[in-house]
């Protein structure tokens, strides 16, 4: 894809950075809130399509980074979650061993967490994860499309003039 | 003869399913509501989640949200897969 014109471009600097702060958003406050890991997490992974669309594939190929997004947010993502479900195995599996019921306060380290113990969290950590798998999926896919054409030309295929 | 083994088949099928739906509610007054009065009750008082869908996803429900993590993670494996770079090489 080519970039597209200046209009655009300078429209994806503004608010591009306002999706990822919005999917933040969503995913931290997924435990009081509408929405929650997954949602947030798509969210986050539309900042990618933004830069894509409004750059072009060269530009965004060379600054993504993929092992980010496979070791850092995939895996991260998906052993928190696992390794938080496994943690209350004392009482049952995925037992919220870090709620403070409605009324009364909770003391020591566990006050750095939210009340609602491993709901939040485990929010956050679905959240991590599903960045990761969406961005993934859009870089390999706009990688994969030149394999399908037989003699790619020099130029890049594109929409815009 | 394998038409007809099909056929009975499926008639015996389709009336078992018609039998089934027989019972069923009507549509927007669901029967018995045990299980979401004690969601609706509970969620805020000792999870202290204010948001139940969450609750549900994360906490009462969690085996369930192992189940999409892993369905996310296959997509990814098997796109990865389909469109890695040096495919027809081998």
């Amino acid at each position: 894809m080519r970039p597209l014109s200046v209009v655009v471009r300078t429209g994806c600097d503004f608010f591009a950075w306002f999706m990822i702060v919005f999917g933040v958003n969503i995913v931290l406050h997924g435990y009081m809130t509408p929405g929650g890991g997954f949602q947030g997490g798509a969210i986050i992974a539309t900042f990618l399509v933004f830069l894509l669309v409004a750059y072009g594939g060269k530009k965004v190929l060379s600054w993504a980074n993929e092992t980010i997004y496979e070791i850092l947010f995939e895996e991260l993502g998906l052993l928190c979650f696992f390794i938080l479900a496994f943690l209350g195995l004392n009482n049952s599996f995925f037992y919220n061993f870090l709620a403070v019921p409605l009324g009364t306060v909770s003391s020591g380290i566990l006050s750095i967490f939210p009340s609602s113990g491993t709901t939040a969290l485990m929010s956050v950590a679905v959240g991590i994860e599903v960045t990761g798998a969406l961005s993934l999926v859009i870089l390999t896919m706009f990688k994969g499309i030149r394999l399908f054409i037989q003699n790619p030309p020099e130029e890049e295929l594109g929409h815009d003039r | 003869m394998k038409k007809t083994i099909f056929i009975v088949a499926a008639i015996i099928l389709g009336a078992l399913v018609c039998g089934a739906l027989d019972n069923i509610h009507t549509f927007g007054e669901p029967g018995k509501t045990p299980m979401d009065d004690y969601f609706l009750a509970n969620s805020l008082k000792t999870l202290s989640t204010e948001n139940v869908v969450t609750s549900i996803v994360f906490d009462y429900r969690g085996f369930d949200t192992i189940g999409e993590a892993a369905v996310l993670f296959t997509a990814v494996c098997s796109i990865g897969a389909i469109f890695r770079e040096g495919r027809g090489k081998h």
